[in-house]
This record gives C-alpha cells, sequence and structure tokens, in this order.
C-alpha cells in the first residue's frame, strides 16, 4: 500500500501528511510539476498555503501538472484525500461539491475540534470500529463549507456529508456543521480539520484519532476498493 | 484592450467581510450605511475580449460562490 502526497510552492502539512501515511504503509512526495503518480495506490492533497492561495484558496493549484493527473486517478476510482487546502484544491478542481469561504469570525483559528461521524462505511472512515467522534486539531482561516440549497439537500439524500462539527465545536460557520464531504461515487473526500496532526500520542493533546482516516484508506485498497 | 474584472459573493452568502466594513463605518461616525459587500477588482490587458466570459468561469471567480462582471475600458 502506498500513498502519494502531493507537494505545491506554499505546501506546509505535506511532511506531516507523509509521517501519518508511513504509520500505515509505504508514502512518498509527489512534487507539483510532476504528471507521474509513481504507482500511488492513494493520494493525499495536503494542508498549507499553495501558490501562496493567490486569488482564492486552491484556484491554482487545482490546474498544477500533479492534479491533472489526480483528477484522472479519480475519475478512475482511485482513493483521494484533501486535508485543508487539500480540501479547498479538490472543491476548485470540482472532485468535491461546494466551496470554502473565509471563516464567519475572519479570524485564522487552531483549536482541537470534535467531529461527529455521519457515515462509518466509507474508504475513510470503515477502519473507525465503532469509533462516533473523532477529535482532530483544526488550523484555518479559509474554513467555512459553503453549496447551494439544492446541493446540500443531495449531499444528505446521499450520504455524502461524512463528518460534522460537534454541537459547540464549528467555529468557521460550515453550512449543516459539515467538516467532510465525499464525491458521489465516494472515493474522494475532503476535510477541513487534520487528521495528520492526530496520529501520535506524543504530539498535539495526545488523540490518534487521525491515524483512523489513513488506516481507513489502506484497509479499503486491501479490499480492492476502487469504489 | 484593457479590462476590468469586479467580482462579488453571490447575494444571500454570508459576506462577514462585507458586514466588519458596515460595522466599522458608523464606529467612524459615518451614519446611515447599509448593505455592504467587499468583493475584488481584475484589471488586465487582453489581445482577445472574446475570453474573458472564459477566464472568469475557469479561474477568476468561483462561479459557485461569486458573481462576475466584464467591463472593457477601451
Amino acid at each position: 500500500m502506498k500513498f502519494g502526497v502531493l507537494q505545491f510552492p506554499g505546501s506546509c502539512d505535506e511532511v506531516d501528511a507523509l509521517q501519518a501515511a508511513r504509520h500505515v504503509g509505504d508514502a512518498e512526495l509527489i512534487w507539483h510539476a510532476e504528471r507521474d503518480l509513481r504507482g500511488a495506490d492513494a493520494i493525499v492533497v495536503p494542508g498549507g498555503f499553495s501558490y501562496g492561495d493567490y486569488l482564492r484558496a486552491g484556484a491554482i493549484a487545482r490546474f498544477s501538472p500533479a492534479m491533472e493527473s489526480v483528477i484522472a486517478f479519480a475519475r478512475d476510482g482511485g482513493l483521494v484525500l484533501g486535508i485543508c487546502n487539500g480540501f479547498q484544491v479538490l472543491c476548485e478542481a470540482h472532485l468535491l461539491p461546494g466551496a470554502l469561504l473565509p471563516n464567519a469570525n475572519l479570524r485564522f483559528t487552531f483549536r482541537q475540534v470534535d467531529l461527529d461521524v455521519v457515515q462509518t462505511d466509507t474508504p475513510f472512515t470503515r477502519a473507525l470500529n465503532g469509533l462516533a467522534r473523532l477529535s482532530i486539531p483544526a488550523k484555518h482561516s479559509w474554513g467555512r463549507y459553503y453549496a447551494d440549497a439544492p446541493t446540500l439537500d443531495e449531499l444528505e439524500r446521499r450520504g455524502q456529508v461524512v463528518l460534522r462539527y460537534a454541537s459547540g465545536h464549528n467555529f468557521n460557520g460550515s453550512l449543516h456543521d459539515i467538516a467532510g464531504v465525499s464525491n458521489e461515487s465516494g472515493n474522494v473526500f475532503g476535510l477541513m480539520p487534520h487528521p495528520e496532526h492526530a496520529v501520535d500520542a506524543l504530539t498535539g493533546d495526545g488523540s490518534t484519532d487521525g491515524l483512523t482516516i489513513f488506516q481507513s484508506m489502506r484497509l479499503a485498497v486491501e479490499e480492492g476498493a476502487r469504489v | 484592450m484593457r479590462a476590468r474584472v469586479l467580482i462579488r459573493p453571490k447575494a444571500g452568502i454570508l459576506d462577514p467581510q462585507g458586514a466588519a466594513v458596515e460595522r466599522a463605518l458608523p464606529a467612524l461616525g459615518f451614519a446611515g450605511v447599509a448593505n455592504v459587500h467587499v468583493g475584488r477588482l481584475i484589471e488586465l490587458d487582453v489581445d482577445d475580449s472574446s475570453q474573458l466570459d472564459s477566464m472568469c468561469e475557469r479561474l477568476l471567480a468561483n462561479p459557485l460562490v461569486e458573481d462576475y462582471e466584464v467591463q472593457l475600458l477601451s
């Protein structure tokens, strides 16, 4: 099982994503200018400020050569996880519905958040083993999830809302308390909080809940779940 | 050709920047200010102005959350 972790100019969480992925499998970085995904079984689009977040967060990264390959990989059923800026990139690439807007409080906010697991049978949550709530950090200023009302209805109806901020934890003003969504076929998933920062009991507040996302992806790949 | 693209948050979407400016103006003594919205301005020279709409749709704006208006200046 091999993860490919994209690296853009301005990425800053790619090394943590690489380390988190290495807890469950092999992993290597893929520079944004490369088209070759190096045989990766799953792709992580990491957090940071790709291309300086100029224009809009994720707007320019979406057109990079590596992302063109990731779009084709996703369309072919490959697993793609977008974290924070990576989530923004996947929305800009139209691999995920909706958009991320500036936090309602207009502040960069860093805090540990509780997330309710809405969908447990996805390639990104199936290793949770009954864990109904994840505690992982969030740190962003553009994390307010928005989609128009018909789209939100569709997301709810199809079960694409995978994670929600627990009561009192939706600090950014996301509609329907959405913290993480998948695409319709379930192989692309994005979330604003950072599972890769919650994989080691010695760091952060000691939660290792983030590891379950990476373990789920490994499980999905091993089960041949090119969904 | 010189062109100007005005980009605004779509009506009905929470615009916290606009709200913050709207609160700040009365604090400076400017009364009677309402419906403030903050957007972006992009000015550019283009050879083919017929491409501007496509540029807006694909990159300059995010049509899911923003409206855009193209003005040709010369």
